[in-house]
């Protein structure tokens, strides 16, 4: 086995994995996105139901292969940001999440890193070919580069170029 | 700021609860005692357990008795005699002797080192070191059910070759390598060449008789042989030279300085006593229960794969499948809601996940890797105990799978 280290997940992680909230792909979304690998063990798909007029998220979805902290993190994001205008979700940060999971062990930072990138991306998909509002960064977030860099070296290992 | 861990874990439990019934098979990282070893635990704790073995009065030697005893039954399990079996306070620990002591005492005649690219992490990671001091390592490729070609160690093999290592048996996917050819060939390539095998998870399994095998190092540990961890063995064959790697105080071990765990090499002697006893009948119940719990999960779950050979390649207590679509350290957690305790060769704890290097070795994809549960029966689980599994198991997959992004075609 690879290397272990205890992880004293905590009860809320355990919790929303073992029963998650909003589980499940969406057949009427109009936003969604996914970030992570299989090669590397995390993929997170989120989809959303975003109001046309009000922007606010009318529903949120996820889908995740990975860890217990994985799928508790994009079931907790989708709660998050579901009822808040694009605007407001869109500042949901990976430490804020982390944090209402009851603190995620560092190793599992990146979970939480996945969960907002995958859902920023899917911001991001909504808005293409639309108007781009005045809040949304030109420039990707540390959250999007993160799951783009996980991405890279995901495609590397399997071409076996890396690692 | 520092988490409050042990309230935290405190809670984990609690929300957890106990299920009621319990089926551990994790026996790769560490567990089960026999009932008969527990006994012996006890009572050696309740009356003996005070002396330190160099020290000279009556609870001194009643512990240095112990330890020889216990040298006295392993060396008979393997064919040895007991002044060859050096205990250090793991298999690990043991392994890290091998590799780092034989290197360093027989460094004049060679520089290099040949390992398998499926060896323990306590082997390779100790390779790395020597390369860090001017070694040079090979990684003996495996063929797709983790033998090592005997062509292909002959290759790695040559005169500056100071020590080879391959495990007897593999400790997660059971390979049992054809080690005498092996053998054989590395020396006839260099006689000199000094052959380790880590044999912790074949004693009392498979047989070990290091006078057939010609190995002249051998590392065993005594949890995998049901006794509480704590304790490990390497054999040293009369006039190989292996020097220490840790220093402190010697007592009545000379490779391996500090106090021995008296009580845990107690245990392991007397739990390889009783295994050997017993051999046959413990080898042919394991064989039976692993066998029905690979055919019967593969018989009720899709998409999976059975890692490493089948038959008598492999170590009778070992299970070990890939389940597609499936993210392992997550079954792993659904599984012990149900009181299955298992391993996966997944392991979530970079933000780049490392699946397990042996089932990359024998060509598994990644995603291959991180879907893989290992499973080690032992002489004691029931049929019951398999048929619960195959009871929950499927569940668990196919929840499991229902959250998974990436799902198998209708």
């Amino acid at each position: 086995m690879a290397s272990r280290i205890p992880l004293p997940y905590s009860k809320i992680v355990f919790e929303l994995f073992k029963n998650p909230k909003n589980l499940g792909k969406m057949e009427d979304a109009n936003a969604k996105a996914s970030a992570g690998s299989l090669a590397c063990g995390d993929v997170i798909a989120i989809y959303l139901k975003v109001n046309e007029k009000t922007q606010v998220i009318e529903k949120a979805t996820f889908e995740s292969y990975g860890c217990a902290a994985n799928i508790a993190a994009a079931s907790l994001l989708t709660e998050m940001v579901k009822g808040k205008k694009l605007e407001e979700a869109w500042k949901v940060s990976w430490k804020e999440l982390s944090e209402k999971l009851g603190g995620l062990p560092r190793i599992k930072y990146h979970c939480s890193v996945l969960a907002v990138g995958a859902f920023r991306r899917a911001v991001r998909n909504y808005f293409k070919g639309k108007e781009r509002p005045s809040w949304l960064p030109d420039e990707l977030t540390p959250e999007e580069k993160q799951a783009l860099e996980e991405e890279e070296l995901a495609k590397r290992l399997s071409e076996g170029t890396a690692g | 700021m520092e988490r409050d861990i042990a309230r935290s874990v405190r809670e984990l439990l609690e929300a957890h609860g106990r299920p009621k019934r319990e089926v551990y098979l994790d026996l790769e990282n560490v567990g089960l005692v026999l009932p008969e070893v527990v006994e012996y635990v006890i009572d050696y704790f309740r009356n003996k357990a005070i002396g330190h073995p160099a020290i000279t009065h009556r609870p001194g030697w009643e512990a240095y008795e112990a330890v020889a005893e216990a040298s006295e039954k392993i060396a008979k399990a393997i064919g040895a005699s007991p002044s060859e079996v050096a205990f250090t306070h793991s298999g690990t620990e043991a392994n890290n002797l091998a590799i780092l002591g034989a290197a360093k005492a027989n460094k004049k005649s060679g520089k290099k080192v040949v390992v398998s690219s499926v060896e323990h992490m306590s082997v390779l990671l100790p390779a790395e070191e020597l390369e860090k001091t001017g070694f040079e390592v090979v990684k003996v490729p495996v063929d797709r059910e983790g033998f090592v070609k005997p062509e292909a160690l002959e290759g790695a093999v040559d005169r500056s070759t100071v020590l080879v290592s391959v495990a007897l048996v593999n400790h997660e996917i059971g390979t049992v390598q054809r080690l005498k050819e092996l053998v054989e060939v590395a020396k006839d390539r260099n006689p000199n060449v000094i052959f380790h095998t880590d044999a912790a998870d074949a004693l009392n399994k498979v047989e070990v008789s290091v006078e057939r095998l010609g190995v002249d190092l051998a590392t065993f540990s005594s949890h995998k042989v049901y006794a509480p961890r704590g304790a490990g063995a390497l054999y040293v064959r009369e006039g190989v030279k292996v020097e220490r790697v840790v220093y402190g105080p010697l007592s009545s071990q000379v490779l391996w300085p500090g106090v021995e765990n008296v009580p845990a090499i107690a245990a392991f002697g007397r739990a390889v006593e009783l295994g050997q006893a017993k051999f046959d009948e413990h080898v042919s119940k394991m064989k039976r229960l692993r066998d029905a719990l690979t055919r019967g999960i593969m018989e009720r779950v899709p998409h999976v794969l059975l890692n490493g050979p089948k038959g008598d390649g492999r170590a009778p207590d070992n299970v070990n499948l890939s389940f597609l679509y499936c993210e392992g350290e997550a079954l792993t957690i659904e599984l012990s809601t149900y009181g299955v305790y298992v391993s996966s060769g997944s392991a979530c704890t970079t933000r780049i996940l490392e699946p397990s290097h042996v089932l990359l070795a024998i060509g598994r994809k990644r995603e291959e890797a991180h879907g893989s549960l290992l499973m080690k029966v032992w002489p004691l689980h029931s049929e019951e105990d398999v048929e619960y599994v195959l009871e929950v198991l499927p569940k668990a997959v196919e929840r499991i799978r229902g959250i998974s992004v990436e799902k198998p075609e209708a």
